[in-house]
């Protein structure tokens, strides 16, 4: 692998893999470095999946032009890689005059930042479109916003840069960077040895030590970009993370939102949503509390609040059908919009820092701008030669014309075998992941590119069946497989008790 | 066109497919979506299965083996490897194997046999990290007995449902540490003879009236919290938490009838069983389609699905040959005192001979009582029971006579003496 790259990315979440994604169409070197066993592991993996319309960020921030523009790509994204994209609409509903004044206010926000479609709902038509809502609704702000899977987003756009020619390295924790003589960067990551374990970076027994060298870095950290910027800069900004708890609900009360329902906006951002999911499921969230970047855990009080504010929106959420709490933690920084920009004293190192919301409906603008921040800069930005490679990972058997799945099956059964039975997701799918540009190393990462296990069994049926399918691909023992990140292990072996 | 199609290659399937051949019925067909016959008895490599039925102890895969052994003399068509992915009102199923692709195969009846699947974390918003190590008991059960891994070195059950008393058993017995079975309820969900050769011949606490409130680790499992709960209102109380070092933690929370083909198909469901509406011949409000066994509602002892679907497949049979029965009148069956429901929740008096049984659960620990079945203010039936709990399924055997002189309802009651 050639370690001597035009452009190394740190992270490869959304906001990595929007800027992979486009730097890919350039005669380029580039390299995305992740610490963690497959893309979409932080923020990205956890997130209410909202393309928002572009209303909420105040106008003239970066916030509200790369929402807007962003989730425009987004849009042509999903024809091009056909990640899940569903179109539904959102509302802000309004139970107060006071509320009726703020959600006018977003309405002329939008105006401002150029979103179309925005309008301002009676009750009637409120109660038409939506009619699980709440009776006390007075008004509500409509806006053309959409829902998506982000960590399918995240994963298309990795996976099309891998196809066309961007090294991914997966496990690989930056620990080190430093300005070499030439004037290009050194970075220096180690790569974990045990997948089994959690490694620890600092520990050179679990790890080997990779030097890339770069002559532009891109910070897309994430939860850590305070982190990493301070390896190559003075200290400029933190990042505050603020966790957000969720429920997901079965498919059952998936008919309870038409639309992404949310509530007025306050201090502590959107407020509980009551949504529709892609996959048809329901969720429910979340609330906002700082926390550590890497506590992912709900609470009783956390889960309490979402029950309870949601029911302000639509009171008839039967939460005995819910089948998984999660949290998510958003990227927050001590300052107001998103920080990309090349940071100061480090010429040639760019953050993408602070990717809060609206950063998923974002990051497919993000990815452009910060390449013209990098052609600013001096990059050449040549079109490769030949046609982009789109990676379009194949349609779920369950979609397919009868014709369809007959021919399938006729090419190779294990299309014909259905492991996960919630999501009616066959053998043959989860095969082909493996080979997929970003092979999957986890029953997760199997679930992020099929679906399997996220339906309302959670695994409990295909779970066991899954690891064989892992170990099988990967030419491990079943004990070797993770449930999802380094240290996740499912099984061991009776003489390893 | 088949006669009959049978969803479910589990107990409920197998015993419908040998009965439906018994009452003459042509082309049958099974449907089982694992690749052998015998559903989750395959991996009960314990005993206690058959006591009732056959009158002996077998293992489950025994139990199993008796059903298949039987449907191997007959012409009944066994595909495997195959699932069901809809089914039609016009009954029309349609499956997709490996080995025949994806078919649509029209039935003149269908019975529903799918059985049920284990509740999981979601069910109970256990809050704490996300973790590897948490299994329901049944996905352990498979690692252990079939594939023969272990989920983990130390281990806590939530719940005392009978996977997963058997569970702490297999696990001591392969060497795990079993450091506690916590249960919600002042009472166990499972047969008390699993907690009396499960738990404590193993020296294993049963913490009744108690929950997990917290799982901690951040790639496995390392910690979980367990703390009292007030009876009343089933919450946690302050202050009694304990801290169990483990890095596995099972669920035994509940069983769920796995009915997402019926509810598809326009079934009314029942949403006390999660199972279907039944008449007393076990057929669904669709009509030609038939429901038995875990599918239903979850029983305690695979004898009685056993009964149940035999009891499903000689109706399927009436029907093929017959059409669909008249039904007279028809008997609303309620639930008054600690009765948490009935199945069937209807009775057509009108053509019955015999006893028809009626099976149902208690919604508490019943001393010494009586169950009365009663039509306005007639009673028309009492049974003493000595003990009821909510753990144990419920039957009684209702005359013909009484049901014809009951007018509009009956209501099945449980009065403690």
């Amino acid at each position: 692998m050639n370690k001597n790259y035009d452009v190394v990315i740190i992270g490869c979440g959304t906001s990595g893999a929007a800027i992979a994604y486009t730097l890919s169409k350039y005669d380029l070197r580039v390299a995305v470095l992740e610490k963690e066993n497959d893309v979409a592991m932080g923020t990205t993996r956890a997130n209410s999946g909202i393309l928002h319309a572009g209303y909420d960020p105040e106008p003239g921030t970066l916030m509200a032009k790369l929402n807007v523009r962003g989730v425009e790509i987004a849009r042509e994204l999903a024809d091009k890689l056909g990640y899940m994209y569903k179109p539904v609409g959102s509302l802000v509903l309004a139970f107060s005059g006071h509320d009726v004044k703020t959600i006018k206010t977003l309405k002329a926000r939008g105006d401002a930042n150029g979103v179309k479609g925005c309008r301002i709902l009676t009750k009637e038509e409120v109660q038409q479109m939506e009619p699980m809502v709440s009776e006390n609704v007075v008004a509500a702000l409509y806006a053309p916003s959409a829902i998506c899977s982000p960590w399918e987003l995240c994963l298309c756009m990795a996976e099309t840069a891998v196809l066309n020619g961007t090294d991914l390295l997966l496990e690989t924790e930056v620990v080190d960077i430093s300005r070499e003589k030439d004037g290009d960067w050194k970075v220096v990551a180690a790569r974990n040895l045990d997948p089994l374990t959690q490694a620890d970076a600092k520990d050179r027994k679990s790890t080997e030590l990779l030097e890339f060298s770069a002559r532009f870095v891109i910070n897309a950290a994430g939860l850590y970009a305070d982190k990493v910027h301070d390896m190559a800069a003075p200290h400029s900004f933190d990042i505050i993370p603020s966790r957000g708890e969720y429920y997901l609900l079965d498919k059952a009360e998936g008919f309870r939102a038409r639309h992404t329902i949310f509530q007025c906006p306050d201090e502590n951002g959107k407020g509980v949503l009551v949504s529709p999911t892609v996959h048809g499921n329901l969720i429910v969230g979340p609330n906002s509390e700082k926390s550590r970047p890497d506590d992912y855990s709900t609470t009783s009080e956390g889960q309490a609040y979402v029950k309870k504010a949601s029911a302000k929106s639509v009171p008839s959420v039967d939460f005995r059908n819910n089948i998984r709490n999660f949290a998510g933690i958003r990227a927050k920084s001590d300052r107001a919009d998103f920080i990309i920009e090349e940071a100061k004293g480090a010429e040639n190192f760019i953050d993408v820092a602070g990717i809060c919301s609206p950063g998923l409906s974002s990051a497919p603008a993000i990815g452009e701008y910060v390449a013209e921040l990098l052609a600013g800069k001096g990059l050449a930005l040549k079109q490769k030669p030949g046609e982009m490679k789109y990676y379009r990972k194949p349609a779920h058997f369950k979609d397919l014309s009868a014709d369809e799945k007959n021919a399938l099956i006729a090419k190779d059964p294990s299309y014909g075998r259905v492991v996960c039975r919630c999501e009616s997701i066959t053998e043959g799918e989860m095969r082909d992941t493996f080979g997929s540009p970003i092979p999957p190393r986890s029953v997760d990462a199997i679930k992020r590119r099929t679906m399997a296990g996220q339906g309302r069994c959670q695994g409990g049926f295909c779970g066991p069946q899954v690891v064989k399918i892992l170990a099988e691909n990967l030419g491990l023992t079943e004990d070797r497989i993770l449930q999802n990140a380094a240290g996740s292990w499912m099984v061991i072996r009776k003489e390893d008790r | 066109m088949y006669d009959l199609i049978i969803i479910g290659g589990g107990p409920a399937g197998l015993a419908a497919a040998v009965k439906a051949k018994e009452c003459g019925l042509k082309k049958v067909m099974i449907c089982e979506r694992s690749t052998e016959l015998g559903g989750i008895l395959n991996q009960c490599i314990h005993n206690g299965f058959g006591l009732t039925y056959f009158k002996e102890e077998l293992t489950g895969p025994e139990y199993a083996s008796r059903f298949i052994d039987m449907l191997k003399e007959t012409d009944v068509e066994v595909r495997t490897d195959t699932m069901v992915l809809d089914i039609s009102p016009e009954k029309e199923v349609h499956m997709v194997s490996p080995a025949m692709g994806y078919r649509v195969e029209k039935a003149k009846a269908v019975i529903l046999a799918m059985g049920c699947r284990e509740r999981s974390r979601g069910a109970l918003s256990i809050p704490g990290t996300r973790p590897a190590g948490v299994y329901t008991a049944g996905a352990a059960q498979k690692y252990v007995n079939i594939d023969g891994y272990l989920p983990g070195r130390r281990v806590v059950i939530l719940g005392s449902g009978d996977i997963g008393l058997i569970m702490a058993r297999r696990l001591t017995l392969e060497g795990c540490k079993v450091l506690a079975c916590v249960e919600l309820n002042e009472y166990s969900s499972g047969l008390n003879r699993n907690i009396v050769q499960c738990l404590n011949d193993y020296d294993i606490p049963l913490l009744l009236s108690h929950t997990v409130t917290n799982i901690s680790g951040d790639r496995r499992v390392e910690r979980v919290t367990v703390s009292e709960v007030d009876n009343k209102t089933k919450q946690p109380i302050p202050g009694t938490e304990q801290y169990f070092d483990c890095d596995t933690l099972l669920l035994s929370v509940g069983l769920i009838p796995e009915n997402e083909l019926s509810r598809d198909a326009g079934i009314n469901l029942d949403p006390r069983t999660k199972g279907p509406y039944v008449y007393d011949n076990m057929e669904t409000s669709l009509p030609g389609v038939f429901a038995c066994g875990n599918v239903l509602h979850v029983h305690d002892l695979v004898d009685f699905v056993t009964q149940e679907a035999q009891r499903a497949a000689a109706a399927a049979a009436e029907y093929v040959k017959k059409g669909q029965p008249e039904r007279g009148e028809v008997l609303d069956v309620k639930t008054a005192g600690g009765v948490t429901y009935t199945v069937p929740q209807q009775i057509c008096p009108a053509d019955l001979e015999g006893d028809t049984k009626v099976s149902f659960r208690v919604n508490r620990v019943f001393g010494k009582s009586r169950i009365v079945v009663s039509s306005g203010d007639r009673e028309l039936f009492t049974q003493k029971k000595p003990f009821m709990m909510p753990g144990e399924m419920q039957n009684v055997m209702l005359p013909a006579d009484i049901l014809k002189a009951a007018e509009d309802s009956i209501t099945v009651e449980a009065r403690e003496d």
